[in-house]
Protein backbone atom coordinates (compact mmCIF):
# COMPACT_ATOMS: atom_id res chain seq x y z
CA UNK A 1 0.00 0.00 0.00
CA UNK A 2 0.99 3.31 -0.96
CA UNK A 3 1.44 6.45 1.76
CA UNK A 4 1.83 9.73 1.13
CA UNK A 5 4.46 10.19 3.69
CA UNK A 6 6.79 7.40 1.20
CA UNK A 7 6.56 10.19 -1.71
CA UNK A 8 9.64 11.97 -2.83
CA UNK A 9 10.40 15.05 -1.05
CA UNK A 10 12.66 17.87 -0.71
CA UNK A 11 12.88 19.42 2.33
CA UNK A 12 13.32 23.65 2.29
CA UNK A 13 15.18 24.62 5.09
CA UNK A 14 15.28 28.07 4.02
CA UNK A 15 12.90 30.43 5.29
CA UNK A 16 10.24 31.77 3.06
CA UNK A 17 8.43 34.56 4.04
CA UNK A 18 4.72 34.59 2.77
CA UNK A 19 2.49 37.22 1.62
CA UNK A 20 0.37 36.45 4.63
CA UNK A 21 3.69 37.79 6.60
CA UNK A 22 3.96 34.76 8.02
CA UNK A 23 7.19 32.74 8.06
CA UNK A 24 8.20 29.01 7.04
CA UNK A 25 10.54 26.94 7.20
CA UNK A 26 12.00 23.20 7.25
CA UNK A 27 8.96 22.15 4.89
CA UNK A 28 8.00 19.84 2.42
CA UNK A 29 7.91 19.99 -1.41
CA UNK A 30 6.77 16.47 -2.93
CA UNK A 31 8.08 16.19 -6.41
CA UNK A 32 8.61 13.70 -9.17
CA UNK A 33 11.15 14.31 -12.04
CA UNK A 34 10.70 12.89 -15.49
CA UNK A 35 14.41 12.26 -17.87
CA UNK A 36 17.33 13.14 -17.14
CA UNK A 37 19.44 16.40 -16.79
CA UNK A 38 21.77 17.13 -19.11
CA UNK A 39 25.43 17.82 -18.57
CA UNK A 40 25.22 21.36 -19.02
CA UNK A 41 21.70 21.18 -16.90
CA UNK A 42 20.22 23.51 -19.75
CA UNK A 43 17.18 20.91 -21.31
CA UNK A 44 15.06 21.77 -17.47
CA UNK A 45 11.36 22.41 -17.61
CA UNK A 46 9.44 22.98 -14.24
CA UNK A 47 5.23 22.24 -15.11
CA UNK A 48 3.53 24.35 -12.56
CA UNK A 49 -0.29 21.76 -11.95
CA UNK A 50 -3.60 23.41 -11.58
CA UNK A 51 -6.03 23.23 -8.95
CA UNK A 52 -6.37 19.49 -8.43
CA UNK A 53 -3.41 18.32 -9.66
CA UNK A 54 -0.49 17.26 -8.06
CA UNK A 55 3.34 15.92 -8.82
CA UNK A 56 1.96 13.30 -11.08
CA UNK A 57 1.22 14.25 -14.42
CA UNK A 58 2.88 10.92 -16.33
CA UNK A 59 2.85 7.59 -15.41
CA UNK A 60 0.33 6.06 -12.97
CA UNK A 61 -0.13 8.03 -9.38
CA UNK A 62 1.14 5.78 -6.66
CA UNK A 63 -1.51 7.29 -4.24
CA UNK A 64 -4.86 7.25 -6.53
CA UNK A 65 -3.64 4.32 -9.32
CA UNK A 66 -4.95 6.76 -11.53
CA UNK A 67 -3.12 7.75 -14.73
CA UNK A 68 -1.23 11.19 -14.37
CA UNK A 69 -3.00 14.36 -15.30
CA UNK A 70 -0.84 15.47 -18.15
CA UNK A 71 -0.12 11.79 -19.52
CA UNK A 72 -1.05 13.04 -23.18
CA UNK A 73 1.14 16.31 -22.94
CA UNK A 74 3.80 14.65 -21.22
CA UNK A 75 6.05 11.45 -21.49
CA UNK A 76 9.03 10.23 -24.66
CA UNK A 77 8.52 11.37 -27.71
CA UNK A 78 5.29 13.62 -26.54
CA UNK A 79 4.84 17.37 -26.95
CA UNK A 80 6.75 17.55 -23.83
CA UNK A 81 9.29 14.90 -24.73
CA UNK A 82 10.85 13.60 -21.86
CA UNK A 83 13.51 12.06 -24.52
CA UNK A 84 14.82 15.58 -24.64
CA UNK A 85 14.08 17.07 -21.58
CA UNK A 86 14.41 16.88 -18.01
CA UNK A 87 10.75 17.86 -15.89
CA UNK A 88 9.88 18.83 -12.44
CA UNK A 89 6.69 18.46 -11.37
CA UNK A 90 6.03 19.46 -7.80
CA UNK A 91 2.54 19.51 -5.94
CA UNK A 92 2.16 23.32 -4.67
CA UNK A 93 2.55 24.22 -1.44
CA UNK A 94 -1.49 24.19 0.25
CA UNK A 95 -1.48 20.89 -1.61
CA UNK A 96 -2.32 17.26 -0.24
CA UNK A 97 0.06 15.47 -2.52
CA UNK A 98 3.11 15.47 0.17
CA UNK A 99 4.12 19.01 0.03
CA UNK A 100 3.31 21.84 3.10
CA UNK A 101 -0.47 22.00 3.55
CA UNK A 102 -2.94 22.15 5.66
CA UNK A 103 -3.36 18.01 6.29
CA UNK A 104 0.32 18.33 7.24
CA UNK A 105 1.30 18.08 11.39
CA UNK A 106 1.88 20.86 12.90
CA UNK A 107 4.76 19.96 15.56
CA UNK A 108 4.25 22.22 17.57
CA UNK A 109 0.58 20.87 18.61
CA UNK A 110 1.46 17.62 16.76
CA UNK A 111 -1.88 18.10 14.93
CA UNK A 112 -3.05 18.47 11.44
CA UNK A 113 -2.52 22.29 10.72
CA UNK A 114 -6.24 22.40 9.30
CA UNK A 115 -7.81 25.03 9.51
CA UNK A 116 -4.47 27.18 11.14
CA UNK A 117 -2.64 26.71 7.74
CA UNK A 118 -1.77 29.67 6.59
CA UNK A 119 -3.15 31.24 3.72
CA UNK A 120 -0.99 30.82 0.54
CA UNK A 121 -0.69 32.84 -2.36
CA UNK A 122 0.40 31.88 -6.31
CA UNK A 123 3.78 33.67 -5.36
CA UNK A 124 4.16 31.47 -2.28
CA UNK A 125 3.82 28.50 -4.16
CA UNK A 126 6.25 29.63 -7.17
CA UNK A 127 9.06 30.82 -4.60
CA UNK A 128 8.61 27.57 -2.36
CA UNK A 129 9.35 26.01 -6.01
CA UNK A 130 11.92 27.99 -6.84
CA UNK A 131 14.33 26.17 -4.05
CA UNK A 132 13.77 22.87 -5.90
CA UNK A 133 16.18 24.74 -8.42
CA UNK A 134 18.97 24.92 -6.11
CA UNK A 135 18.23 21.50 -5.05
CA UNK A 136 18.80 20.40 -8.51
CA UNK A 137 21.48 23.29 -9.25
CA UNK A 138 19.93 23.98 -12.18
CA UNK A 139 20.55 27.61 -13.00
CA UNK A 140 18.45 28.32 -15.45
CA UNK A 141 15.76 26.80 -16.31
CA UNK A 142 14.53 25.75 -20.19
CA UNK A 143 10.76 25.91 -19.70
CA UNK A 144 8.30 26.86 -17.63
CA UNK A 145 5.05 25.30 -18.36
CA UNK A 146 1.66 25.16 -17.29
CA UNK A 147 -2.62 25.58 -17.79
CA UNK A 148 -5.01 27.24 -15.60
CA UNK A 149 -3.90 27.96 -12.05
CA UNK A 150 -0.24 26.37 -13.63
CA UNK A 151 -0.53 29.02 -15.69
CA UNK A 152 -0.61 32.03 -13.24
CA UNK A 153 2.23 30.33 -11.21
CA UNK A 154 4.05 30.43 -15.17
CA UNK A 155 3.65 34.01 -14.83
CA UNK A 156 4.22 34.78 -11.43
CA UNK A 157 7.79 32.78 -11.96
CA UNK A 158 8.62 34.88 -14.63
CA UNK A 159 7.72 37.86 -12.85
CA UNK A 160 9.46 36.76 -10.31
CA UNK A 161 13.51 35.47 -11.60
CA UNK A 162 13.03 37.36 -14.89
CA UNK A 163 16.06 35.42 -16.14
CA UNK A 164 15.28 31.88 -15.24
CA UNK A 165 13.26 30.61 -17.72
CA UNK A 166 14.07 30.68 -21.51
CA UNK A 167 10.96 29.81 -22.69
CA UNK A 168 7.27 30.00 -21.07
CA UNK A 169 4.34 28.98 -21.75
CA UNK A 170 1.01 30.02 -19.75
CA UNK A 171 -1.80 28.27 -21.01
CA UNK A 172 -5.67 28.71 -20.30
CA UNK A 173 -4.80 31.41 -17.65
CA UNK A 174 -5.38 34.98 -16.84
CA UNK A 175 -3.09 37.46 -15.11
CA UNK A 176 -5.84 38.42 -12.33
CA UNK A 177 -8.55 36.16 -11.22
CA UNK A 178 -12.29 37.46 -12.96
CA UNK A 179 -15.34 38.29 -10.26
CA UNK A 180 -16.92 35.00 -12.06
CA UNK A 181 -14.22 32.69 -11.35
CA UNK A 182 -14.16 33.78 -7.80
CA UNK A 183 -17.52 33.82 -7.26
CA UNK A 184 -17.48 30.24 -8.77
CA UNK A 185 -14.72 29.31 -6.50
CA UNK A 186 -16.95 30.89 -3.10
CA UNK A 187 -19.35 28.56 -4.45
CA UNK A 188 -17.23 25.76 -4.02
CA UNK A 189 -16.04 26.73 -0.80
CA UNK A 190 -19.44 27.44 1.13
CA UNK A 191 -20.40 23.87 -0.55
CA UNK A 192 -17.27 22.29 1.60
CA UNK A 193 -17.77 24.71 4.62
CA UNK A 194 -21.66 23.81 4.77
CA UNK A 195 -20.91 20.50 5.43
CA UNK A 196 -21.42 19.54 9.15
CA UNK A 197 -18.37 17.26 8.78
CA UNK A 198 -16.02 19.87 8.17
CA UNK A 199 -16.23 20.93 11.40
CA UNK A 200 -14.37 24.13 11.04
CA UNK A 201 -11.77 22.79 9.54
CA UNK A 202 -10.94 20.24 12.34
CA UNK A 203 -11.97 16.92 10.45
CA UNK A 204 -9.23 15.13 10.51
CA UNK A 205 -8.63 15.39 14.42
CA UNK A 206 -12.42 14.12 15.02
CA UNK A 207 -12.00 11.76 12.41
CA UNK A 208 -14.66 13.18 10.31
CA UNK A 209 -14.29 14.37 6.50
CA UNK A 210 -16.63 16.43 3.98
CA UNK A 211 -16.79 14.37 1.55
CA UNK A 212 -20.23 15.58 0.88
CA UNK A 213 -19.28 18.94 0.36
CA UNK A 214 -16.32 18.62 -1.07
CA UNK A 215 -18.29 16.08 -3.77
CA UNK A 216 -20.72 19.18 -4.55
CA UNK A 217 -17.65 21.49 -4.90
CA UNK A 218 -15.88 19.15 -7.26
CA UNK A 219 -19.22 18.74 -9.29
CA UNK A 220 -19.87 22.70 -9.67
CA UNK A 221 -15.96 23.43 -10.41
CA UNK A 222 -16.48 20.09 -13.01
CA UNK A 223 -19.25 22.08 -15.22
CA UNK A 224 -16.74 24.65 -15.61
CA UNK A 225 -13.93 23.18 -17.25
CA UNK A 226 -16.58 21.51 -19.45
CA UNK A 227 -17.98 23.55 -22.47
CA UNK A 228 -22.26 23.94 -23.20
CA UNK A 229 -21.67 22.40 -26.56
CA UNK A 230 -19.21 19.67 -25.39
CA UNK A 231 -21.73 18.57 -22.58
CA UNK A 232 -24.43 18.57 -25.37
CA UNK A 233 -22.90 16.56 -27.41
CA UNK A 234 -21.28 13.84 -24.77
CA UNK A 235 -24.44 13.85 -23.05
CA UNK A 236 -27.51 15.62 -24.65
CA UNK A 237 -30.60 14.46 -22.68
CA UNK A 238 -29.84 10.97 -22.35
CA UNK A 239 -31.21 9.04 -19.91
CA UNK A 240 -28.96 6.95 -17.41
CA UNK A 241 -29.57 3.48 -17.37
CA UNK A 242 -33.29 3.70 -17.50
CA UNK A 243 -36.27 4.05 -20.56
CA UNK A 244 -38.22 6.63 -18.92
CA UNK A 245 -38.12 9.56 -16.00
CA UNK A 246 -38.82 8.28 -12.91
CA UNK A 247 -40.63 11.46 -11.27
CA UNK A 248 -37.99 11.20 -8.67
CA UNK A 249 -34.42 13.08 -7.84
CA UNK A 250 -31.98 9.96 -8.52
CA UNK A 251 -29.35 10.76 -11.31
CA UNK A 252 -32.63 9.85 -14.12
CA UNK A 253 -29.79 12.22 -16.84
CA UNK A 254 -26.55 10.83 -17.59
CA UNK A 255 -25.10 14.16 -17.02
CA UNK A 256 -25.82 13.59 -13.21
CA UNK A 257 -25.02 10.79 -13.15
CA UNK A 258 -21.06 11.17 -14.25
CA UNK A 259 -20.91 14.68 -12.06
CA UNK A 260 -22.13 12.14 -9.06
CA UNK A 261 -19.17 9.81 -10.42
CA UNK A 262 -16.94 12.49 -10.59
CA UNK A 263 -17.59 14.40 -7.41
CA UNK A 264 -17.41 10.87 -5.52
CA UNK A 265 -13.87 10.45 -6.42
CA UNK A 266 -12.70 13.65 -6.05
CA UNK A 267 -13.16 12.91 -2.02
CA UNK A 268 -10.97 10.31 -2.21
CA UNK A 269 -7.87 11.55 -3.59
CA UNK A 270 -8.55 15.22 -2.52
CA UNK A 271 -8.58 17.23 1.44
CA UNK A 272 -11.24 19.47 1.60
CA UNK A 273 -8.91 22.55 3.57
CA UNK A 274 -6.44 22.03 0.40
CA UNK A 275 -9.28 22.81 -1.73
CA UNK A 276 -10.20 25.84 0.51
CA UNK A 277 -6.38 27.05 0.65
CA UNK A 278 -5.98 27.01 -3.34
CA UNK A 279 -8.94 28.12 -4.51
CA UNK A 280 -8.51 31.00 -2.00
CA UNK A 281 -4.77 31.22 -3.87
CA UNK A 282 -5.93 31.62 -7.11
CA UNK A 283 -8.43 34.27 -6.36
CA UNK A 284 -6.26 36.48 -4.41
CA UNK A 285 -3.55 36.11 -7.71
CA UNK A 286 -3.56 39.74 -9.61
CA UNK A 287 -0.23 40.38 -10.88
CA UNK A 288 -1.60 43.76 -12.77
CA UNK A 289 -2.32 45.20 -9.29
CA UNK A 290 0.83 44.10 -7.94
CA UNK A 291 2.57 45.69 -10.39
CA UNK A 292 0.18 48.90 -9.89
CA UNK A 293 -2.13 48.47 -12.89
CA UNK A 294 0.40 47.58 -14.96
CA UNK A 295 0.67 44.34 -16.36
CA UNK A 296 4.09 45.09 -18.46
CA UNK A 297 5.72 46.32 -15.79
CA UNK A 298 5.56 42.80 -14.59
CA UNK A 299 7.88 41.60 -16.97
CA UNK A 300 9.89 44.52 -17.49
CA UNK A 301 13.59 43.90 -18.77
CA UNK A 302 12.70 39.93 -18.87
CA UNK A 303 14.12 37.94 -22.09
CA UNK A 304 11.98 35.19 -21.64
CA UNK A 305 10.26 33.38 -25.28
CA UNK A 306 6.55 33.47 -23.91
CA UNK A 307 4.24 31.32 -25.79
CA UNK A 308 0.64 32.05 -24.93
CA UNK A 309 -1.97 29.38 -26.20
CA UNK A 310 -5.83 29.86 -24.75
CA UNK A 311 -8.98 28.03 -26.49
CA UNK A 312 -12.33 28.81 -28.06
CA UNK A 313 -14.91 27.32 -25.94
CA UNK A 314 -12.91 27.82 -22.41
CA UNK A 315 -15.44 30.36 -20.96
CA UNK A 316 -13.50 29.81 -17.80
CA UNK A 317 -10.06 31.38 -18.97
CA UNK A 318 -11.17 32.74 -22.43
CA UNK A 319 -9.21 34.40 -24.99
CA UNK A 320 -9.74 37.57 -24.23
CA UNK A 321 -8.11 37.16 -20.58
CA UNK A 322 -5.34 35.66 -22.33
CA UNK A 323 -4.91 38.08 -24.76
CA UNK A 324 -4.40 40.62 -22.16
CA UNK A 325 -1.39 39.19 -21.04
CA UNK A 326 -0.23 39.35 -25.09
CA UNK A 327 -0.74 42.63 -25.08
CA UNK A 328 0.65 43.77 -21.67
CA UNK A 329 4.18 42.15 -23.38
CA UNK A 330 3.76 43.18 -26.59
CA UNK A 331 3.32 46.91 -25.15
CA UNK A 332 7.22 46.55 -23.58
CA UNK A 333 8.53 44.43 -27.02
CA UNK A 334 9.04 40.88 -25.25
CA UNK A 335 8.81 38.02 -27.63
CA UNK A 336 6.10 36.85 -27.51
CA UNK A 337 3.68 34.22 -29.84
CA UNK A 338 -0.04 33.70 -29.11
CA UNK A 339 -2.36 31.19 -30.85
CA UNK A 340 -6.09 30.50 -29.86
CA UNK A 341 -7.15 26.80 -30.07
CA UNK A 342 -10.22 25.72 -31.70
CA UNK A 343 -11.99 22.75 -29.11
CA UNK A 344 -14.84 21.96 -27.93
CA UNK A 345 -13.92 20.76 -24.90
CA UNK A 346 -13.43 23.53 -22.98
CA UNK A 347 -11.02 24.98 -20.56
CA UNK A 348 -9.92 21.40 -19.91
CA UNK A 349 -8.87 21.57 -23.52
CA UNK A 350 -5.07 21.85 -22.28
CA UNK A 351 -5.59 18.06 -20.47
CA UNK A 352 -6.93 16.44 -23.53
CA UNK A 353 -6.41 15.37 -26.43
CA UNK A 354 -6.76 18.09 -28.67
CA UNK A 355 -4.01 17.41 -31.70
CA UNK A 356 -3.40 21.51 -32.39
CA UNK A 357 -2.56 22.12 -28.98
CA UNK A 358 -0.28 19.34 -28.09
CA UNK A 359 1.68 19.92 -32.17
CA UNK A 360 1.66 23.47 -31.06
CA UNK A 361 3.37 23.19 -27.67
CA UNK A 362 5.89 20.17 -29.01
CA UNK A 363 6.85 22.21 -32.14
CA UNK A 364 7.43 25.94 -29.92
CA UNK A 365 9.33 23.71 -27.59
CA UNK A 366 11.97 21.68 -29.88
CA UNK A 367 12.04 24.74 -32.19
CA UNK A 368 12.98 27.07 -29.16
CA UNK A 369 15.46 25.02 -27.39
CA UNK A 370 17.03 24.19 -31.08
CA UNK A 371 17.15 27.84 -31.62
CA UNK A 372 18.92 28.68 -28.16
CA UNK A 373 21.01 25.83 -27.23
CA UNK A 374 21.95 23.46 -30.31
CA UNK A 375 22.50 26.17 -32.62
CA UNK A 376 25.41 27.89 -30.63
CA UNK A 377 27.28 24.40 -30.92
CA UNK B 1 11.07 31.91 -52.78
CA UNK B 2 8.72 34.65 -54.10
CA UNK B 3 10.64 37.68 -56.26
CA UNK B 4 8.17 39.84 -53.90
CA UNK B 5 10.08 38.62 -50.97
CA UNK B 6 13.29 38.92 -52.64
CA UNK B 7 12.84 42.38 -53.22
CA UNK B 8 11.18 42.97 -49.71
CA UNK B 9 13.47 41.38 -47.74
CA UNK B 10 16.54 43.35 -49.89
CA UNK B 11 14.92 46.53 -48.53
CA UNK B 12 15.52 45.54 -45.27
CA UNK B 13 18.63 46.50 -42.91
CA UNK B 14 20.38 43.97 -41.19
CA UNK B 15 19.43 43.01 -37.77
CA UNK B 16 16.35 45.48 -37.49
CA UNK B 17 13.55 44.95 -35.95
CA UNK B 18 10.48 43.61 -38.37
CA UNK B 19 6.83 42.77 -37.82
CA UNK B 20 5.48 40.90 -40.41
CA UNK B 21 2.04 41.97 -40.42
CA UNK B 22 -0.76 39.02 -42.01
CA UNK B 23 2.69 36.76 -42.28
CA UNK B 24 0.64 33.86 -44.01
CA UNK B 25 2.09 30.68 -43.67
CA UNK B 26 5.67 32.52 -42.62
CA UNK B 27 7.38 32.08 -45.78
CA UNK B 28 9.06 35.21 -45.96
CA UNK B 29 9.16 35.30 -41.57
CA UNK B 30 11.31 32.41 -42.13
CA UNK B 31 13.68 33.71 -44.84
CA UNK B 32 14.32 37.22 -43.38
CA UNK B 33 15.11 35.10 -39.84
CA UNK B 34 17.65 32.85 -41.44
CA UNK B 35 19.44 35.18 -43.21
CA UNK B 36 18.70 39.07 -42.42
CA UNK B 37 17.41 39.96 -38.51
CA UNK B 38 16.62 37.25 -35.51
CA UNK B 39 14.15 39.74 -34.39
CA UNK B 40 11.13 39.36 -36.40
CA UNK B 41 7.73 38.92 -35.58
CA UNK B 42 4.51 37.62 -36.96
CA UNK B 43 0.99 38.99 -37.16
CA UNK B 44 -1.22 36.15 -38.87
CA UNK B 45 -5.50 35.90 -38.74
CA UNK B 46 -5.47 32.21 -39.95
CA UNK B 47 -5.31 29.52 -37.14
CA UNK B 48 -4.04 27.21 -39.97
CA UNK B 49 -1.05 29.52 -40.61
CA UNK B 50 -0.22 30.33 -36.71
CA UNK B 51 0.23 26.56 -36.28
CA UNK B 52 2.67 26.71 -39.42
CA UNK B 53 4.94 29.55 -38.07
CA UNK B 54 4.99 28.39 -35.26
CA UNK B 55 6.05 24.44 -36.92
CA UNK B 56 8.60 26.99 -38.70
CA UNK B 57 9.89 28.42 -35.17
CA UNK B 58 8.55 31.42 -35.48
CA UNK B 59 7.26 34.22 -33.04
CA UNK B 60 3.46 34.57 -33.89
CA UNK B 61 0.49 36.19 -32.72
CA UNK B 62 -2.58 35.05 -33.85
CA UNK B 63 -4.97 38.30 -34.44
CA UNK B 64 -6.44 40.90 -36.48
CA UNK B 65 -4.70 44.03 -38.11
CA UNK B 66 -7.17 46.21 -37.97
CA UNK B 67 -8.21 45.32 -34.56
CA UNK B 68 -4.38 44.43 -32.68
CA UNK B 69 -2.14 46.77 -34.06
CA UNK B 70 -2.88 48.99 -31.39
CA UNK B 71 -1.16 46.59 -28.80
CA UNK B 72 2.61 47.87 -30.07
CA UNK B 73 3.81 51.14 -28.76
CA UNK B 74 4.64 53.60 -31.58
CA UNK B 75 8.04 52.99 -33.30
CA UNK B 76 8.34 50.12 -31.91
CA UNK B 77 9.81 48.13 -35.50
CA UNK B 78 12.09 49.14 -37.88
CA UNK B 79 10.55 47.48 -40.40
CA UNK B 80 6.26 46.78 -40.56
CA UNK B 81 5.26 44.76 -43.63
CA UNK B 82 2.05 44.77 -45.47
CA UNK B 83 2.32 41.82 -48.84
CA UNK B 84 -0.87 42.47 -50.84
CA UNK B 85 -3.48 42.49 -48.22
CA UNK B 86 -3.96 46.45 -47.49
CA UNK B 87 -6.69 45.84 -50.51
CA UNK B 88 -8.78 43.25 -47.90
CA UNK B 89 -9.16 45.90 -45.24
CA UNK B 90 -12.46 47.01 -44.18
CA UNK B 91 -10.33 50.33 -43.47
CA UNK B 92 -6.89 50.13 -45.44
CA UNK B 93 -6.26 54.00 -44.54
CA UNK B 94 -6.58 53.55 -40.37
CA UNK B 95 -4.66 50.52 -41.37
CA UNK B 96 -1.75 52.26 -43.45
CA UNK B 97 -1.33 54.80 -40.28
CA UNK B 98 -1.37 52.19 -37.78
CA UNK B 99 1.83 50.38 -39.97
CA UNK B 100 3.21 53.90 -40.07
CA UNK B 101 2.71 54.66 -36.41
CA UNK B 102 4.19 51.46 -35.32
CA UNK B 103 6.70 51.17 -37.84
CA UNK B 104 9.51 53.55 -38.86
CA UNK B 105 9.32 52.20 -42.00
CA UNK B 106 6.51 50.50 -43.67
CA UNK B 107 6.22 48.06 -46.60
CA UNK B 108 3.63 47.61 -48.56
CA UNK B 109 3.08 45.54 -51.63
CA UNK B 110 -0.39 45.97 -53.80
CA UNK B 111 -1.57 43.96 -56.37
CA UNK B 112 -1.98 46.66 -59.47
CA UNK B 113 -5.44 46.50 -60.67
CA UNK B 114 -4.05 49.02 -63.33
CA UNK B 115 -2.26 46.12 -64.97
CA UNK B 116 -3.44 45.76 -68.85
CA UNK B 117 -4.91 42.22 -68.19
CA UNK B 118 -7.29 43.37 -65.62
CA UNK B 119 -7.86 46.49 -67.83
CA UNK B 120 -8.23 43.98 -71.11
CA UNK B 121 -10.38 41.36 -69.46
CA UNK B 122 -13.11 43.95 -68.38
CA UNK B 123 -12.96 46.33 -71.23
CA UNK B 124 -13.59 43.15 -73.59
CA UNK B 125 -14.90 40.85 -71.67
CA UNK B 126 -16.93 43.01 -69.67
CA UNK B 127 -16.27 40.32 -66.69
CA UNK B 128 -14.44 41.04 -63.06
CA UNK B 129 -11.12 40.42 -63.82
CA UNK B 130 -9.41 36.90 -62.86
CA UNK B 131 -5.48 37.07 -62.80
CA UNK B 132 -2.60 35.27 -61.21
CA UNK B 133 -2.02 38.07 -58.71
CA UNK B 134 -5.99 38.21 -57.98
CA UNK B 135 -7.28 34.86 -58.42
CA UNK B 136 -10.97 35.36 -56.87
CA UNK B 137 -14.28 35.26 -58.40
CA UNK B 138 -16.11 38.76 -57.78
CA UNK B 139 -18.29 36.68 -55.40
CA UNK B 140 -15.81 34.98 -53.40
CA UNK B 141 -12.61 37.49 -53.63
CA UNK B 142 -11.35 38.68 -49.73
CA UNK B 143 -10.32 41.91 -51.37
CA UNK B 144 -12.56 45.10 -50.58
CA UNK B 145 -10.53 47.92 -51.42
CA UNK B 146 -9.03 47.03 -55.11
CA UNK B 147 -6.39 50.25 -56.51
CA UNK B 148 -3.95 50.76 -58.98
CA UNK B 149 -0.37 51.65 -58.53
CA UNK B 150 -1.44 55.44 -59.50
CA UNK B 151 -4.02 55.24 -56.84
CA UNK B 152 -1.79 54.17 -54.20
CA UNK B 153 1.00 57.23 -55.36
CA UNK B 154 -1.92 59.65 -55.35
CA UNK B 155 -3.37 58.66 -52.12
CA UNK B 156 0.49 58.91 -50.25
CA UNK B 157 1.12 62.12 -52.08
CA UNK B 158 -2.69 63.12 -50.68
CA UNK B 159 -1.51 62.50 -47.18
CA UNK B 160 1.96 63.47 -47.91
CA UNK B 161 3.37 60.05 -47.04
CA UNK B 162 6.82 59.62 -48.24
CA UNK B 163 7.32 56.81 -50.85
CA UNK B 164 11.09 56.49 -50.31
CA UNK B 165 10.74 52.82 -52.46
CA UNK B 166 8.65 52.55 -55.37
CA UNK B 167 9.38 49.00 -56.87
CA UNK B 168 7.43 47.67 -60.10
CA UNK B 169 7.61 43.92 -60.55
CA UNK B 170 5.98 42.32 -63.81
CA UNK B 171 6.44 38.54 -63.81
CA UNK B 172 10.17 37.84 -63.16
CA UNK B 173 11.33 41.86 -63.95
CA UNK B 174 11.82 44.23 -61.41
CA UNK B 175 12.12 47.89 -62.40
CA UNK B 176 11.47 51.13 -60.20
CA UNK B 177 8.34 53.38 -60.33
CA UNK B 178 8.91 57.02 -60.73
CA UNK B 179 7.03 60.33 -61.52
CA UNK B 180 7.95 59.99 -65.43
CA UNK B 181 7.05 56.57 -66.05
CA UNK B 182 4.47 56.34 -63.42
CA UNK B 183 1.44 56.31 -66.09
CA UNK B 184 3.48 53.35 -67.92
CA UNK B 185 4.37 51.30 -64.84
CA UNK B 186 0.50 51.32 -63.98
CA UNK B 187 -0.09 49.63 -66.99
CA UNK B 188 2.85 47.02 -67.11
CA UNK B 189 3.17 45.98 -63.09
CA UNK B 190 1.62 43.10 -61.73
CA UNK B 191 2.52 44.43 -58.72
CA UNK B 192 3.78 47.55 -56.42
CA UNK B 193 6.02 47.37 -53.86
CA UNK B 194 6.61 50.64 -51.63
CA UNK B 195 8.39 51.49 -49.01
CA UNK B 196 6.73 54.54 -47.04
CA UNK B 197 7.25 56.78 -44.05
CA UNK B 198 5.51 59.46 -42.62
Amino acid sequence: MNNIDNLKKYIVKDKLKLDCGKEISNFPIAYETFGELNEDKNNGILIFHALTGDQFPYGINPITNKEGWWNYALGPNKAIDTNKFFVISANVIGGCMGSFGPSSINPSTNKHYGSNFPVITINDMVNAQNFLLDHFKIKKLFAVIGGSMGGMQVLQFVSNFPNKADVAIPIACTASHSAQNIALNELGRQAIMADKEWDKGKYLENGKSPSKGLAVARMAAHITYLSKKGLQEKFGRKLQERDALKFGFDADFQIESYLRYQGSVFVDRFDANSYLYITRAMDYFDLTKQFNGNLSDAFKGCKTKFFIISFTSDWLYPTSENREIVIALNAIGADVGFIEITSDKGHDSFLLDVPDFLNSVKNFLNNSYKNIHEARV
Amino acid sequence: MKQEFKIISSLINKNSKILDVGCGNGELMKYILENISKNIRGLEISKKNVQECIEKGLTVIEGNAELDLGQFPDKSFNYVILSQTLQAFLNPEKVLYELLRVGKKAIVTIPNFGHWKVRVDLLFKGTMPVTENLPNEWYNTPNLHMCTIKDFVTFCNQRELKLTKSISLSGKKVSYIKKSNLSYKNLTSELGIFEIEK
